[in-house]
């Protein structure tokens, strides 16, 4: 009934289905990004798919027995192995359909995890996925932390963010003391047909990449920043606004590497300071200049480096090893 | 009945499961388990096997493409030992309590450290509670049947459970038997197509695999239990009807020689061939001497461990793993569970034996039933340690 009253409310916005396949009611904090961007990908995707989920925040928020939030096919094992709990559906899947025991309808096959279960636990699990080929697509929601455990860093966490596990203390004041694991580019070094990155901030841009990573012959992969209000301590009703800042700053650049070329989907004519990013957030409150301005070098050398690789690659596809 | 021929065990393992028609196959190598994915791959590149192969990069990923599979639907096999069960071990558990319906050969082989590819029964009993039906083979003919055995039962809609075959490593895997095959017939008749209650597809939408909060998790505990003991039937059900088909009768409990014995052997997996050679030599030298083979491990066949063991004085069991610095050695803790509350109790003797692929003999197996009715004065004897 809800929905209802909502349809009529809503004006339709251009490629943005109005059938929701994660019901409201849900348990995620109010304004978390993430459970946006599960949201997003599925509206972009469909019916015809199948949901295989790390354990995380978006596990634990959807499915507390006997209540279940999906409205598509979902399953969830474990915490390191979507893509491998994905890669059997998919297998399994494809053999009943070839032996015509299923429908012959395409079924979108997707994992997804935390940046925990994708950078950190299920790397193994991702790159075996990649490397094998399966025709699916895995979608990393990376708030940037171990968020359902109560904010541990990840090798996803980013430099000088303050977690629980890594916090800012005086022997070691910048909190996270590492650079953020950059994830798509080690996608995209397995040679799959296509590896992006991508934001709810921009929703239509981040729909329009899990549309191409659904079209692709093999694996893709979505790397998409989701806010989390809570782990981050910022007031819910900013997370719309840090996703983009995140993204203008060049902190989170969008981009796809698709069959090898990298395009920029995005391109501030000026990057926005890192400062505009950084301040307001609880998680990066302690940092002093000296370490606001390794972050910001740090920005524009990646920034700058991801122009010479849509350069170099823009005109000569690299072969893809994936696609068959 | 059929022509016996001659076959490796592992080659037939993987024979038996293309019969089966699977459609997944995922699996990580590891000794002794090896010759059989190998030939089940073999099997699915010539084309003789229809199914998805999925090498994958660790036994880890090889449990959890299982469970995908089966969720999807898919009729699916996997094949381990030792390290690599240890390693799928998280994975294991869930498959049973997501009522996952599968198949795996599990090669008996002992745990590191220190390493060692040899046989044991270390790994089996290091996942004893993990909720699966769970059987333990004499022989390669053994183990070939209980393939068709496992996917009829695991996947029969009374039973939904995942279904481990336990084959001595080497002892079992690596040896040329003289077996009868099935024909393509006998299978189709034997294994109905496996129809899944529900499968992950987007004609019915389900949920799989729902966390349990405090008020709920018991009961889906308790809701495995019973589910693991009702299979029992069905297995019952699935060995006549193989009977029936091949003339080869199995049962959870296995007697040799029992008539008039006063002291029993307990053996599981193909310790029981040797045993049964040393009950012969026993009986010969007028010693009341009779083997009680344990084939089904879970669910446990209380009746009928109970009535075997019921009128011995003594009941040696033979364990072949320990549970350090425990009890007693799995097998043992449990028969002697089982029978406490007997009004007439055998005494019961635990034997550790076979540990890494120590060579068990008949003489070996006389001798410790010599020791433990001279009484070792322990609860559990390690047999054979150099010292
Ligand atoms: C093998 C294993 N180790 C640890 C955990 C505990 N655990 C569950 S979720 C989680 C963190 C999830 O973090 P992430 O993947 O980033 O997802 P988020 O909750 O942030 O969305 C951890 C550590 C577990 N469930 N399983
Ligand atoms: S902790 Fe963060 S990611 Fe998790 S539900 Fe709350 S806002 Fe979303
Ligand atoms: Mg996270």
């Amino acid at each position: 009934m809800a929905e209802e009253k909502k349809k009529r409310i809503l004006k339709p916005i251009k490629d943005f289905p109005l059938d929701e396949y994660i019901a409201s009611g849900h348990r995620a904090c109010q304004g978390c990004a993430e459970v946006l961007a599960v949201r997003h990908v599925l509206k972009a995707i469909g019916p015809d798919m199948v949901l295989a989920m790390a354990t995380g925040c978006m596990e634990i928020i959807s499915s507390p027995y006997p209540f279940t939030s999906w409205n598509v096919p979902w399953i969830h094992v474990a915490f390191e192995n979507a893509a491998a709990v994905g890669s059997g559906v998919e297998a399994g899947l494809k053999a009943l359909r070839r032996k015509g025991r299923i429908p012959d309808k395409n079924v979108t096959v997707v994992a997804m995890g935390g940046d925990g279960g994708t950078s950190d636990i299920g790397f193994q699990a991702l790159s075996g996925m990649f490397e094998r080929g399966h025709k699916m697509i895995y979608v990393c929601v990376d708030n940037e932390a171990y968020m359902n455990t109560g904010v541990q860093r990840s090798s996803s966490t980013p430099f000088g963010a303050s977690t629980t596990t890594s916090p800012a203390g005086k022997a070691r004041p910048s909190g996270q003391n590492t650079w953020k694991k950059d994830m798509t580019a080690i996608a995209a070094a397995h040679n799959i047909p296509y590896a992006a990155t991508a934001c709810p901030s921009y929703y239509s841009d981040l729909m329009r990449k899990v549309r191409r990573a659904a079209e692709v012959e093999g694996p893709a992969y979505l790397h998409v920043l989701s806010v989390c209000p809570t782990g981050w301590r910022v007031p819910p009703q900013t997370s719309i606004k840090y996703g983009a800042l995140a993204v203008d700053s060049g902190v989170f650049p969008l981009y796809e590497v698709d069959h090898g070329v990298w395009k920029l989907s995005r391109k501030p004519k000026n990057l926005k300071p890192v400062t505009e990013y950084l301040k307001g957030q609880g998680r990066f409150r302690h940092l002093d200049e000296g370490m606001i301005a390794l972050i910001q070098e740090r920005v524009i050398a990646n920034w700058e480096r991801l122009l010479k690789l849509c350069e170099a690659t823009g005109d000569k596809p690299a072969q893809s090893g994936s696609e068959s | 009945m059929g022509k016996k021929v001659g076959m490796e065990v592992s080659i037939a393992a993987a024979e038996a499961a293309a019969l089966c028609d699977v459609d997944v196959v995922a699996a990580y190598p590891i000794t002794p388990q090896t010759h059989i994915v190998e030939h089940l791959s073999e099997l699915v590149a010539n084309g003789h096997l229809d199914a998805e192969f999925v090498p994958v990069e660790s036994e880890h990923s090889a449990m959890s493409v299982c469970c995908g599979s089966a969720a999807a639907g898919a009729r699916t096999i996997t094949s381990t030992a030792a390290q690599g069960l240890a390693l799928m071990a998280e994975i294991v558990f869930i498959a049973s309590a997501m009522r996952l319906p599968m198949v795996m050969l599990v090669a008996n082989r002992a745990l590191s450290a220190p390493l060692s590819i040899w046989n044991d029964h270390s790994d089996a009993m290091m996942v004893r509670d993990c909720g699966w039906i769970q059987v333990f083979c004499e022989n390669g003919q053994d183990v070939y049947d209980h393939v068709f055995h496992g996917f009829r039962v695991g996947e029969d809609p009374r039973v939904l459970l995942p279904v481990m075959i336990n084959l001595d490593g080497f002892i079992l895997t690596h040896v040329i038997e003289p077996m009868e095959f099935w024909t393509k017939e006998m299978a189709k008749s034997y294994l109905p197509p496996f129809k899944p209650v529900y499968r992950l597809h987007p004609d019915k939408v389900v949920s799989m695999g729902a966390f349990g909060m405090p008020e709920i998790y018991a009961e889906q505990k308790m809701a495995h239990d019973v589910a693991l003991r009702n299979s029992r039937p069905v297995i019952d059900e699935a060995w006549d009807e193989l009977a029936r088909l091949t003339g080869r009768r199995y049962s959870a409990v296995e007697h040799y020689k029992t008539d008039g014995a006063e002291t029993l052997i307990l053996a599981m997996g193909s310790l029981c061939e040797t045993a049964s050679l040393a009950v012969d030599q026993m009986r010969d030298g007028g010693k009341k001497v009779g083997l009680v083979k344990l084939r089904l491990w879970r669910p446990f066949p209380f009746a009928e461990i109970r009535q075997a063991l019921a009128g011995a004085k003594d009941v040696v069991v033979l364990d072949r793993s320990v549970s350090t610095g425990g009890g007693s050695a799995p097998v043992t803790s449990e028969i002697r569970a089982v029978m406490y509350h007997e009004p007439s109790r055998p005494k019961i003797h635990c034997m550790i034996a076979g540990l890494g692929g120590r060579d068990v003999t008949p003489d070996d197996v006389s001798n410790m039933v010599d020791m433990a009715l001279a009484g070792t004065g322990a609860e559990y004897y390690i047999y054979g340690v150099r010292g």
